[in-house]
């Protein structure tokens, strides 16, 4: 397992964390309990399974939303 | 192309602004129908492409956003050919999306001012002795790193070589420029004011003080408290109750205007963002004021709280204790004054420290078999003696007897405030002192604003012996003072008085108090840049400082007021919207966008409010 970190551009509808939220917890290999959307610091926490999935594939789920990323930080858990 | 039109929506929203502009000088100024439509459509098409995407990116997913309402509802417009509207609305909502930009970065002003302070490099010594620039994340604990004059420490470290002064606002509020040379520990994002310094690295990253409190800070900006939890869960059910609302409205009535209408109406923007605008605000001023508040769960417990237990030592005293009186029961004071220090000087208690600091350079000699009483002394053997300091308890449970004298000497020390501490050798008593400690200057002050804030108790909780105590509380005017208290004991009393059903909050150091910090409704420390505070408390007052206290409360009270007033403007708009689209002959669609729009802004620009806040 390992947890990202994923800052965005700064989030301003709430509704954004809706749909981000759904987009990640699509993806296989997402531990769905894990996943956080932070409105006010804009970032996205989430632990993940790296046999199933790439930090690459979440980054592009997020970005396929309209959300521009900054940086993101992966470590193992 | 989707994202070339999200991010141009700023621009879309200006043009939109002119087409409209254009189609009302054109019907106004030369009554031209002609170009008075085809300006609005062209202004509603542009407007409506990034909404419309966004609704589609949002459907994908399965979530009915605000972005899927707005565009249906401008759909129903075009059908009806109502262009105005259309044009309006979706000018009025790109706009609207655009200051809530720009006044949102502003309440999140003050956090982000607090993470920008972050190291980013260092200067990390390579495998051939040079010193390089990394980015901070390169750095491994046992890095040799390299700090110049005016830079950021970017680790938290030991001075290997050099001297300099190093101002630590960022982690402890002291402006004063503190010393550093060979084996002192500086911490991250502290700035090297002069001189030039060769750390070790101890803590990297997350691990420094500095990471722990950022971390904590901007967990806590976004961390939810119950109510807003079923605001949340309420609002994903809402959007699409509104939908279905709406179609039914159509069905029933064959009216789309009315139908369109009640969709733009019914959008929750205020409600989902009022909350986390006043929580945002509010952690932000404690942040630039030297209180870090861990989320609004603490924030809606402190502002109701009745009770405020105080540990004495370090948090209503100064915390540096000074042996004020001595009495000998030996010819002898020097040896039993060599063996004291002997002792002493392995213990980090504060008591230990003053003696040692009395006593001062004399011989030492080797303490074996040391056993710490907790909560009464140490009990050990010097050289071959068998030696015990404590309290009278202690005195007590060791046998020691204490004759007239001794009594009449206890009483009289405690009577001036003294903490107590006996020394007897081989069984019997030799020395008595008297140590007393400091009130913090401005603490009666701090404590009548507390009052004045509502809070109804206010108990000082301590290990001292009672007379210490009741002085302390009388000098105080507290309302109630225990003595003799252990570190359990205190935490026993803290849920006494919460099976009364108070609320209670408990201030302490946060080392030997932390049971009573994590137990307590609200666990308050005094952090001088220790984690140990950090990580048990809910609310920490940098750099110790006690005036923070009645900030952080009035702060507090504030911030839930605030959240009260957002959700009541949120919940207010909505429902008078929603009525007058029945009850009333001028409710339409621009209206309605523009109090929806106007609403949001309102809460956004309540919430900011908080970033000026200043207990009077």
């Amino acid at each position: 397992m390992q947890k990202a970190t994923i800052q965005l551009e700064t989030l301003t509808c709430p509704s954004c964390m809706q749909k981000i939220e759904k987009a990640v917890k699509a993806l296989e290999g997402v531990d769905k309990e894990s996943v956080e959307v932070l409105f006010n610091s804009s970032k996205v926490k989430l632990n993940f399974d790296d046999e199933k999935l790439s930090i690459e594939k979440i980054e592009n789920a997020i970005t396929a939303m309209g959300y521009e990323i900054k940086k993101s930080q992966v470590k193992a858990l | 192309m989707q994202r070339f039109i999200l991010s141009k929506k700023n621009h879309i929203a200006l043009i939109s602004a002119i087409l409209i502009i254009i189609a009302f000088t054109g019907e106004l100024g030369f009554k031209n129908t002609n170009i008075f439509t085809w300006s609005l459509i062209s202004a509603s098409l542009l407007g409506i492409a990034p909404i419309a995407i966004q609704a589609y990116q949002a459907l994908k997913v399965k979530v009915v956003s605000i972005d899927v309402l707005v565009t249906i509802a401008v759909g129903g417009a075009f059908l009806i050919k109502n262009y105005e509207e259309a044009a309006i609305v979706t000018f009025l909502f790109l706009f609207g999306a655009f200051l809530e930009q720009r006044t949102l970065n502003k309440t999140r002003s003050a956090i982000k001012e607090l993470t920008e302070m972050a190291p980013e490099s260092a200067l990390k010594q390579m495998e051939n002795g040079e010193f390089e620039e990394v980015e901070v994340d390169e750095v491994d604990v046992g890095d040799i790193l390299l700090v110049k004059t005016g830079a950021k420490v970017p680790v938290d470290g030991t001075v290997l070589t050099g001297e300099g002064y190093v101002n630590e606002a960022s982690i402890t509020g002291e402006p004063v420029p503190a010393s550093k040379k060979k084996g002192s520990k500086v911490f991250a994002g502290t700035i090297l004011e002069n001189g030039t310094i060769q750390i070790v690295a101890d803590r990297v990253g997350e691990d420094t003080t500095f990471g722990k409190i950022i971390e904590l800070v901007e967990e806590a900006q976004d961390s939810k408290s119950k109510t807003e939890r079923f605001i949340d869960r309420f609002s994903k059910y809402y959007t699409p109750a509104v939908l279905v609302f709406a179609f039914l409205v159509w069905l029933i009535s064959r009216d789309i205007e009315l139908a369109i209408t009640i969709l733009v109406l019914g959008c929750p923007g205020a409600l989902v963002i009022g909350v986390p605008v006043s929580n945002v605000a509010g952690i932000g001023n404690g942040a630039r004021n030297g209180v870090l508040l861990k989320g609004s769960e603490v924030i809606h417990a402190f502002s109701k709280v009745d009770t405020i237990a105080f540990d004495k030592t370090g948090t209503l005293t100064i915390g540096n204790p000074k042996v004020a009186d001595t009495e000998f029961y030996t010819n002898n004071p020097a040896e039993v004054l060599s063996y004291l220090a002997s002792v002493e000087n392995e213990s980090d208690h504060p008591l230990a420290k003053a003696i040692v600091e009395y006593i001062g350079d004399t011989k030492l000699y080797p303490v074996e078999n040391t056993d710490v009483v907790k909560g009464g002394g140490i009990v050990a053997r010097v050289d071959g003696h068998w030696f015990a300091v404590g309290n009278v308890t202690l005195m007590k449970q060791e046998n020691i007897r204490l004759d007239e004298k001794a009594l009449e000497d206890i009483a009289r020390f405690e009577q001036k405030g003294n903490s107590l501490v006996l020394t007897a050798v081989d069984g019997e008593l030799k020395a008595l002192m008297g140590i007393r400690d400091q009130i913090r200057p401005g603490v009666k002050e701090d404590l009548q604003k507390l009052k004045r804030l509502g809070v109804k108790n206010l108990i000082v909780l301590s290990g001292d012996n009672q007379g210490t105590v009741d002085l302390v509380a009388r000098e105080l005017g507290l309302t109630e003072a225990r003595g003799n208290m252990l570190p359990e004991n205190k935490a026993a009393y803290i849920a006494e008085l919460q099976a009364k059903g108070q609320i209670v909050a408990f201030i302490g150091d946060g080392v030997n108090d932390s049971p009573s910090l994590a137990l307590a409704d609200i666990g308050i420390a005094m952090g001088s840049g220790t984690d140990v505070a950090i990580e048990t408390s809910d609310i920490v007052l940098m750099n110790s400082d006690f005036s923070r206290l009645p900030h952080a409360l009035g702060l507090t009270k504030a911030t839930a007021g605030n959240m009260r007033q957002n959700i009541l403007i949120a919940v207010g708009v909505v429902v008078i919207l929603l009525a007058s689209v029945f009850l009333s002959e001028w409710m339409n669609m621009s209206i309605g966008m523009l109090a929806h729009e106007a609403s949001i802004l309102v809460v956004i620009l309540n919430g900011m409010r908080l970033l000026r806040y200043k207990l009077r």
